[in-house]
């Protein structure tokens, strides 16, 4: 892997953008064929070493993924900064081997997006698009924790209701 | 660096020091809307709900334009900064992700080419 670390990622670059009010849309292009790439989404062993970036400070403490349509997932992680362990769960709605694995992510409740991730083969590269949609443009927002702002509002109002008491 | 950053607290909070003025941005965060829009909502003169929005406005929480005879509010820039930050740190987050896939997805291609000519040996 010491060999791996050094290689040049410059050339396919990773985009994020805010597609619409309720929708993100992440993409990237791999030099590889997309059953290999899919592979790497939905074998477990394979997915606990891509997924939670070292140098974000993330662990995967466990990883449960019965990855066909229909079935569930449970996904533990670790960051220094918080005690509790963040659990993330949902349930795969579709999963078409080797083009396309939709799922939702039950941890975010009722505000919860739908992810869908897409894998399209061209001359031995995989497109990878992934897109997360929320409910609405509050859940997502929220979820954007965007964040002083709107704190600010739930904390002056706290502070109404105190002072009205 | 940091008069400066507390003067702008300060415009904050006292712009969000107002119950109505919360209720302005919250309002905004659905849709945009005209201030007579505003005004009608919050049951205030045109005049009244102007002045709550220039101090939103002057504190970056709100940003205005007027077309024709309408001058229409949204969110305003401070907002917008935060939402560029917050996909940036993000598209970080994925990117690093899909650094390490992609030294997978090299491993993972080494492989299928070795066993396949194991296979064929």
């Amino acid at each position: 892997m010491a060999a791996n670390e050094k290689r040049d990622h410059g050339k396919n670059r990773t985009t994020m953008e805010r597609e619409s009010d309720r929708e993100l849309i992440v993409t990237r292009i791999f030099n590889g064929p997309a059953h290999i790439v899919f592979q790497a989404w939905a074998n477990p062993d394979l997915f606990k070493r891509w997924w939670a970036p070292k140098s974000f400070g993330l662990t995967i403490l466990s990883c449960e993924m019965d990855i066909r349509t229909g079935g569930t997932y449970r996904l533990e992680m670790g960051h220094p900064s918080s005690e509790k362990p963040m659990a993330f769960f949902g349930r795969y709605i579709e999963v078409i081997p080797h083009t396309r694995i939709v799922w939702t992510n039950d941890d975010g409740g009722e505000d919860g997006a739908v992810t869908t991730v897409t894998f399209e083969e061209r001359n031995g590269e995989t497109s990878v698009v992934l897109r997360e949609l929320y409910p609405s443009k509050k859940a997502l927002d929220d979820a954007m924790a965007l964040g002083s702002t709107s704190g600010f509002v739930e904390q002056f109002d706290q502070l109404d209701a105190l002072l009205a008491a | 660096m940091v008069q400066y950053k507390t003067a702008r607290l300060d415009t904050s909070f006292a712009a969000l020091s107002d119950a109505t003025r919360r209720g302005v941005l919250e309002q905004l965060g659905r849709t945009d809307a005209s201030i007579s829009d505003l005004a009608d909502k919050f049951h205030m003169t045109l005049t009244g709900m102007k002045k709550h929005i220039g101090i939103l406005e002057q504190a970056g929480l709100v940003a205005t334009q007027k077309i024709g005879r309408v001058r229409t509010c949204r969110l305003g820039p401070r907002r917008l900064a935060e939402e560029t930050a917050w996909i940036e740190a993000h598209r970080a987050l994925w990117a690093s992700r899909f650094d390490a896939l992609d030294d997978l997805v090299e491993e993972l291609k080494q492989k299928e080419k070795t066993d396949g000519r194991k296979r064929k040996a």
